[in-house]
């Protein structure tokens, strides 16, 4: 294990003891309050609002996972080969949508709470993921693909057993950008009401307690380092059973 | 006009160029050869001070060129790479007026100097000169390079496997060209290559390099003659080794007198080629002609075979 | 190398187009199933007694007179035909522009034809049917343009177009009773006030990230040790959520403004635009650090060396060839903070820094939709223009290479 490993490692343990045990960092915190306010958020558990957080964007994430993958596969098929042009602006003009402004369309559509915050990681998240499943299994070399196809492999089995394999490290780039983005992004989703440590950050701003704007804008941002080293160890492993340094795609 | 004196290179304690010392003289044509990582390219580019020597000088007509502020040595000397370099943003006469403009050339003096060099390398400027790099064949780009390198008029060209990344039919025409535009300029030319034929082909003089050393340095028939021994031997190759010194002498040096039967050959066609055409008609000998037309002598396959046999 | 013909495609135009046999377009199928739904089977447009009540919903047929509704229907139904069964993409453009001629200003004739006259309070919105047959139009038109593979000037030339078919809608006043417009009517100083900020915002952390982040980048491109450190500062700070990133700027601010007076005479404050441009200035610059980075990097290294046997200064090997080659990618992390930035500045209103925001959080507040698609839409708009120009900005720039 590296250096990174262990500060990452360091980074973990203080955060679970903040979370667990919030009021033992008071002193870290009194210096940013005014009038006796309080240091520590103290309107609901730091550690069951982070559970939700996480919550919210994994299960987002998942679900935007599952569409997208199958929507990138879809598209590279021949029978929806001629969407594929047409994916490709989509994505691009996808892009164009803050974050926010999905939110906020969301919320009359479906009501305040989860359910608007949801919806907007979802399909924000879904752009990543799409246009790396895109990526991947597009650079798959022709060669390999010819060579597959030359031993006897089916389309399906070359989906599965080649295509996708070598896709893997492409699309887990794809995942992690989506999740990254997303843990920043969901704390907006506390302006519609949803459970998470943009509430904290809200409440801060709400009352002038710079205290609660800092930890909460800490968690999210040391939960966001602390994924992205997860994930692109995922990343590099998936890469290594590859045998090199093909990650052009991956910075 | 370039005196390379004990010129060494080291990197990271491992060295790259190992004591070399060798003089080029203005107007030849010098080739070092070896194998990829001898030390060839670095040596090259210690030359225009692309590369500072660890220790060891050169001097160009006498001048040390640590003397010379780099820029102003390097306007000087014509640098020609592998893959040419040329700038993907700039059209062929933009590529090639770049170290005259560097210069402060007139405009007019530029056009006509970027002018001659299309027409020079068979490049018509009305089509050539707007283009850019990317919309030419891998050949023309590689003459572009060369009319770059030759632009601001430098009496020293250096070039780094100029053709390394051309197909052979391409390759051979852009060799001869290169000779001639020698012959025409008296351009003193330093050329790095890892192909013997072509050192053969092109060098007056032949620098051997293996692992950072130079082992031998020579005409192509001393090198052919008398290799040193091991590396040197092995790569003038043993087998090859008489039709490649026919191929350096002329028919004038193997001329007997006497008549003979049949089409004649020019005096100044090499013995290899000879030997060949002599073989090809069945014949023993030939008559000689010389660039006028008039019968010199003849020459025979004896004759010819005593020039391939090995010098006591 | 043969290009994949992927088995059982039929064969592939260079263009990349597959030719299918004969018979349906599949997306056309979906555009006119789309349409179908649309007109059919959901409301056109919403109508409330006023703007924070509960609205009832409106069939075409309901919303329209009846020569309106029935000249609609046949319309959109004849553009679902040819969606489906005509495959000239310049035809099927036309036939998609038309139904968004002919849906914008229908939506204006429903709110029309729904408001009582006289009647300020009243409410008509777009509904399901609205959206739903805008999308399939969208994506019909998205997908002719794709295929057109229009150049540069092309795709200028049709942005252009579109918002000046907008801005005629608009100023015909045809749909000053549909209440987005309704609602910008009321508001109309203050939104272009907040417009304008969010311009400022967004243009002017970009313009301090240019002026910053670019000769940085070009210091992190000679030094290979201050790009590690600086590109890893920069990520670092791309995780911290924004609002909260905003907030936490408000103590350095808030502490500068109290103690130099010059700093407070310039406007910083804790609170309102200052912190707002920092944080967006932030954000801005690893886009552009790292592709003033990645586009000097990439520069070749047989031009680069050759630059330097001509003997090249650096600046000129820097000015003369890196940055010419390195522009289309630098102007491609500046597309990547333009519309970033436009995005981001939404959230400056939370702490007072103005901007189209504004709205939408109002709206949120007030459960008003429309109140959050005024703010929501002008947003969307600018950030798309901004893709679609800087895209094509990049092609013109990048035009005489490979």
């Amino acid at each position: 294990m590296g250096w990174a490993g262990i500060g990452r490692l360091v980074v973990f343990a203080l955060l679970v003891a903040f979370l667990t045990m919030p009021d033992a960092f008071a002193f870290v915190f009194e210096p940013l309050t005014e009038n006796n306010a309080p240091a520590i958020y103290n309107q609901g558990s730091l550690w069951s609002l982070t559970v939700s957080h996480l919550t919210i964007v994994f299960g987002a994430g998942l679900a935007s996972t599952v569409l997208a993958v199958a929507l990138g596969i879809f598209v590279t098929r021949p029978s929806g080969l001629e969407f594929l042009p047409l994916s490709r602006s989509l994505v691009n003009i996808g892009q164009t949508f803050p974050p926010i402004a999905v939110l906020a369309v969301a919320v009359p559509l479906v009501g305040f709470g989860e359910a608007p915050t949801f919806i907007a990681l979802f399909l924000y998240g879904l752009l990543p993921i799409f246009e790396n499943t895109l990526g991947g299994l597009t650079q798959v070399p022709p060669l390999t693909l010819d060579a597959a196809r030359g031993m006897g492999m089916g389309p399906t089995r070359r989906l599965f057993s080649v295509e996708l394999p070598l896709a893997l490290p492409v699309i887990l780039a794809g995942i992690r950008l989506s999740i990254i983005i997303n843990l920043g992004t969901a704390t907006i989703g506390s302006t519609v009401a949803a459970k998470g440590l943009g509430e904290v950050i809200i409440a801060g701003l709400q009352s002038n307690n710079l205290a609660f704007v800092l930890q909460g804008g800490l968690v999210v941002a040391l939960l966001a380092v602390l994924i992205h080293g997860l994930m692109g160890g995922i990343e590099r492993f998936a890469l290594r059973r590859l045998g090199g340094e093909r990650g052009g795609a991956l910075a | 006009m370039i005196a390379i004196e004990h010129l060494t290179k080291t990197i990271g304690g491992q060295t790259i160029v190992d004591d070399v010392s060798m003089g080029v003289e203005a107007g030849t044509l010098t080739v070092i050869v070896g194998t990829s990582g001898a030390g060839k390219s670095t040596l090259l580019r210690m030359i225009n001070r692309l590369i500072a020597p660890t220790s060891g000088r050169v001097l160009i007509n006498g001048q040390d060129t640590m003397a010379i502020p780099e820029d102003t040595l390097r306007h000087r000397i014509g640098y020609v790479i592998q893959g040419n370099g040329l700038f993907p943003h700039r059209t062929v006469s933009g590529n090639i007026a770049t170290v005259p403009h560097l210069l402060g050339w007139d405009a007019k003096r530029i056009d006509k100097r970027v002018n001659d060099l299309l027409v020079l390398f068979q490049l018509d400027p009305a089509e050539f000169a707007r283009k850019y790099p990317h919309e030419l064949s891998g050949g023309q780009q590689q003459r572009v390079g060369v009319a770059r390198a030759l632009a601001a008029e430098p009496t020293l060209l250096l070039m780094d496997e100029p053709f390394g990344a051309l197909d052979p039919v391409i390759r051979s025409k852009a060799q001869e060209d290169l000779l001639s535009i020698q012959r025409r300029f008296g351009t003193t030319i330093v050329l790095v290559t890892h192909d013997m034929e072509e050192a053969f082909r092109l060098g007056d003089r032949i620098a051997v390099m293996d692992d950072a050393r130079l082992l031998q340095y020579g005409t192509p028939a001393e090198l052919l003659i008398s290799p040193a021994e091991g590396f040197v031997e092995r790569l003038v190759g043993t087998t090859e080794r008489p039709f490649r010194l026919l191929s350096l002498t002329r028919v004038a040096d193997a001329l007997e007198p006497g008549a003979a039967s049949g089409e004649p050959i020019e005096m100044d066609a090499n013995l290899r080629d000879a030997l060949s055409h002599l073989m090809w008609c069945g014949q023993h000998m030939l008559p000689v002609r010389d660039a006028t037309g008039a019968i010199r002598g003849r020459v025979s396959v004896d004759g010819i075979l005593a020039h391939a046999r090995k010098p006591i | 190398m043969i290009a994949p013909a992927r088995d059982r495609g039929g064969p592939i135009r260079p263009d990349g187009d597959v030719v299918v046999g004969s018979g349906v377009d599949r997306l056309g199928a979906l555009v006119a199933m789309m349409i179908g739904v649309g007109l059919l089977a959901v409301p056109l447009v919403t109508y409330r007694a006023n703007r924070i009540v509960a609205g009832d919903t409106r069939s075409v047929m309901e919303a329209l007179p009846l020569v309106g509704a029935v000249g609609l229907i046949v319309a959109l139904v004849a553009i679902a035909g040819i969606a489906v069964l005509v495959r000239q993409p310049p035809l099927r453009l036309a036939a998609a522009a038309i139904g968004m001629a002919l849906l914008f200003p229908a939506i204006g004739w429903a709110a029309s034809y729904l408001t009582p006259p006289g009647n300020t309070f009243a409410r008509v919105s777009p509904a399901a049917g609205f959206w739903l047959i805008g999308l399939a139009l969208a994506l019909l038109l998205a997908d002719c343009l794709t295929r057109l593979r229009f150049g540069p000037w092309e795709r200028l030339a049709s942005l252009a177009l579109a918002f000046a078919l907008l801005a005629v809608l608009l100023a015909s006043g045809s749909w000053n009773d549909v209440s987005l417009v309704r609602e910008y009517a009321g508001r109309a100083e203050s939104f272009w006030r907040e417009g304008r900020q969010h311009l400022f915002l967004a243009l002017g952390s970009l313009s301090a990230a240019i002026l910053i982040g670019f000769p940085l980048g070009v210091l992190c491109h000679r030094a290979r040790i201050l790009k590690g450190a600086t590109l890893q500062v920069l990520n670092i700070i791309q995780t911290i959520p924004s609002i909260a990133l905003f907030g936490i700027l408000m103590v350095p601010l808030g502490y500068l403004a109290a103690v130099s007076p010059l700093a407070h005479a310039l406007g910083i404050r804790g609170i309102g635009a200052a912190p707002a441009l920092v944080a967006l200035f932030l954000y801005s610059l690893l886009p552009v650090v790292a592709n003033t980075v990645v586009g000097l990097d990439q520069v070749a290294a047989p031009v680069v060396d050759a630059a330097r046997g001509m003997g090249l200064s650096r600046r000129q090997q820097l000015f003369q060839v890196k940055l010419p080659l390195a522009f289309p990618i630098i102007l491609t992390g500046i597309r990547i903070v333009l519309v970033q930035n436009l995005g981001l500045a939404t959230v400056a209103a939370l702490i007072g820094g103005g901007g189209l925001g504004t709205f939408i959080f109002q709206g949120i507040g007030q459960t008003a939709m429309d109140l959050v698609l005024l703010g929501a839409i002008p947003i969307v708009a600018m950030a798309f223009a901004a893709a679609v120009v800087l895209d094509a900005v990049v092609d013109l720039a990048s035009g005489v290479r490979p």
